[in-house]
């Protein structure tokens, strides 16, 4: 798929790939193979008809693609930027085996642009209203997974949002030019289209709690609210101004649109020379963010070595497309600062692989005496996430695990309080948009059971 | 929702109440806790500690002072004007209980947040003697309020414009002298906080003091909050608002509370040209 230019991109928040023209979507569209017993399917979460929307695209009939696509999925054109479907739908395609495998992402992509930006403008059609009333907490991919799913088969969905613009990690966590806000704004729109009522500065576990959702004639609850209690490494220094964790640094940027102050109010530090502590998705989102704020320096450190990174494929591509420099097997000791408590630098050690740990991965062990410093102004804690107490403390007939996270049913995502779903990284911790939507879509087929037949 | 439906400006106009529509708030929020406010879709998050709440009218109130350009914004609104967002009740309630003498420190726009909480100790048959202190007598706030929630009030001005002539700890100093205190709030401006935490450090009464750090969600997501407590890092928003005083680090809180001087000035001078410019126009 064409991009823009690396010099040019790391310098605007622009999307980053530009997308297929209709032409090549076909071309792409007719390597698949249409096989009897698709793969694909098999490694996609949401069971997304991957060869049935394909076909559509080969017939130029892209609404038609779009219908499929809707049928399963209630974000494509979410999932066709975001998902890694490396190690799913495309890392099981048969053509894969001796080619390229078909780029079903990018043809899913494309479908829901197409749809988005020509389209009819169509919704899918919702079943005969059931009279059941469900509340979703969080409107991040899993709670809106759950909300498609539950509005096609006729329920009233109400969809509880903490932030002021539904969408979650969607709106405030994954950049701009990796998922253009407008296009979180037009699913959502769409739920809307089909019924669902949206409350936005909403905190539940604040503003009410879930015994007083279900006294005010909510049959069922999902709980998709996200990990969301970010992680520091607890070293020496670490409250410096110009530390920050990864969801504040991609918060004020992202949903509050920091990179735009002073025409939006909310500031957010541009540092010079950047360090990003970690390096998943969310690292990576942070680096090519900060070399976007302007930066002259931006490295990623990271205690194990290239062949650990967590981040997807062509996150670390990107990356290093834009000049993000990969300082691994590297381990950050502690922070200095001047006295008016501005960061100025950081203390590392040196690592080394040493036996494998309880992950499998082999376990980073520090080399004695190999202290060095890098002069940095602003760093990024990206290190994950742990669970955000604020609802289950409210509910307390909610069971945890040890760590705070929501035991879910592994099949069916139900907890212990009767009537109470949950799934996404409040169940899973810190995972990836398209299994929490996995889990939202096995939680909405769990939940219009219990809606219809009871239990 | 969230419309303004009273206003007051007090100190001169330095300092603005609002009473704001919030049925839900209103019936969930207690002492202690505080709400989120944004003027408009560009705005900044605001966290404000409530200074009143009122469940059968459905209303809370909010008091704050005019500093940067989000409480300029704040301070055009109008009543029957909406604000964008408003988001509660958030953070750990006062934990209040009958303890016997207890004394409260109040100082600028902490007094607000102080309101509640002199109330209910009170009403849990506490004796309440507050101490209020302000810069001058024209920014004194709520000193009827403030009476009416205390058994006994002193109000300091530091230029001895009225009351007592000099700072709150002065006057904490002379009723931990005199008096038995079992409990001592102080609430308000860092350094206010920071010495009266001293103090009564020395005779070992226990303190507790709420916090204004910076935040954007108010929900624990961020870290943006984070205070130093007994050494250990606290997100103010969700551990919080309020923490031993004798265990804050305040000058760290002081020094992050800074960390966006800069950017702040921009801001608010921009808004300035920008309405003198509307101004000139109209």
């Amino acid at each position: 798929m064409p991009e823009q230019d690396p010099d040019v991109r790391r310098r605007n928040f622009e999307e980053v790939p530009l997308g297929l023209t209709p032409e090549m979507a076909m071309k792409e569209a007719s390597r698949c193979l249409q096989c009897k017993k698709p793969a694909c399917m098999e490694g996609c979460p949401v069971s997304v008809d991957i060869p049935g929307f394909i076909s559509k695209i080969v017939a130029n009939d892209f609404s038609g693609a779009i219908s499929k696509l809707w049928e399963r999925n209630a974000l494509p054109a979410v999932c066709g930027r975001v998902c890694p479907q490396e190690a799913q739908c495309e890392g099981r395609c048969i053509v894969g085996k001796k080619d390229a495998p078909v780029a079903i992402g990018y043809l899913e992509r494309f479908a829901a642009d197409y749809e988005r930006k020509k389209g009819t403008g169509e919704v899918p059609a919702v079943a005969q209203k059931t009279g059941k009333k469900v509340a979703v907490i969080g409107s991040g991919p899993s709670g809106l997974t759950v909300a498609g799913d539950l509005l096609l088969k006729g329920h009233d969905v109400t969809i509880f949002e903490a932030f002021h613009k539904a969408g979650g990690v969607l709106v405030y966590g994954i950049p701009e030019f990796r998922l253009p806000k407008e296009i979180v704004a037009s699913e959502v729109a769409a739920l809307v289209k089909m019924g669902a009522r949206i409350e936005t500065n909403f905190v539940v576990g604040a503003s009410v709690t879930i015994d007083e959702l279900f006294a005010e004639g909510y049959d069922a609850v999902y709980i998709g609210v996200g990990a969301g209690l970010p992680r520091f490494m607890n070293l020496p220094g670490e409250n410096f101004i110009g530390i920050y964790s990864a969801n504040e640094y991609l918060t004020r940027t992202n949903l509050m649109k920091g990179y735009l102050f002073p025409e939006y109010d909310t500031p957010i530090a541009r540092g010079k020379n950047v360090v990003v502590l970690g390096a998943g998705n969310v690292a990576m989102d942070s680096a090519r963010t900060a070399m976007r704020l302007g930066a002259d320096t931006v490295k990623i450190v990271y205690r194990r070595s290239r062949e650990e990174m967590p981040a997807r494929a062509e996150e670390l591509h990107h990356a290093e497309q834009e000049k993000i420099e990969f300082v691994l097997l590297t381990n950050p000791i502690r922070f200095f600062g001047d006295a008016s408590g501005r960061l100025k630098g950081m203390e590392c050690l040196k690592m080394e692989l040493g036996e494998p740990d309880a992950s499998g991965r082999r376990r980073p062990v520090p080399i004695e005496g190999s202290e060095f410093t890098i002069d940095c102004d602003l760093v990024v804690v990206s290190v994950g996430s742990n669970a955000n107490p604020l609802l289950t403390n409210s509910t307390p007939d909610i069971a945890l695990t040890r760590w705070g996270n929501i035991i879910g049913d592994p099949v069916t995502g139900k907890t212990s309080k009767r009537g109470v779903w949950a799934g996404g990284d409040i169940v899973t911790g810190a995972a990836t948009v398209i299994l929490a939507m996995g889990a939202g879509r096995a939680a909405a087929n769990s939940m219009h059971d219990y809606l219809t037949l009871g239990w | 929702m969230a419309k303004i439906i009273a206003r007051e400006e007090m100190a001169q106009g330095t300092i603005i109440l609002n009473e704001i529509e919030a049925p839900r708030i209103s019936q969930k929020a207690k002492p202690g806790q505080f709400v989120i406010l944004q003027a408009d879709e560009k705005g900044e998050r605001v966290p404000l500690t409530m200074a009143d709440t009122n469940p059968d009218k459905g209303t809370i109130t909010i008091i704050y002072m005019v500093v940067g350009k989000s409480t300029a914004r704040f301070k055009d609104l109008q009543v029957g004007d909406e604000y964008f967002a408003l988001i509660g009740p958030l953070g750990k309630p006062t934990h209040i209980e009958k303890v016997g003498k207890v004394v409260c420190v109040g100082g600028g726009t902490g007094i607000a947040v102080l309101h509640p909480i002199t109330r209910a100790l009170k009403a849990a048959g506490n004796d309440v003697t507050t101490i209020l202190g302000a810069r001058t007598y024209d920014l004194l706030i709520m000193e009827e309020k403030m009476k009416a929630a205390s058994t006994t009030l002193h109000i300091c001005t530091d230029d001895g414009s009225y009351g007592h002539h000099g700072f709150v700890t002065n006057v904490l100093k002379d009723v931990l002298e005199k008096e038995k205190i079992n409990l001592v709030v102080a609430i308000g401006p860092i350094p206010m906080m920071k010495f009266c935490s001293l103090i009564t450090k020395e005779k070992n009464v226990p303190t507790f003091v709420s916090l204004n750090p910076i935040m954007v969600d108010g929900t624990g997501m961020c870290g943006c909050c984070r205070v130093s407590v007994g050494g250990t890092t606290k997100f103010a928003c969700v551990d919080g608002p309020e923490f031993d005083g004798h265990k804050v680090d305040f000058d760290e809180l002081a020094k992050r509370l800074a960390s966006y001087l800069e950017d702040e000035k921009k801001s608010l001078e921009a808004y300035k040209n920008c309405k003198a410019l509307k101004n000139r126009l109209d």
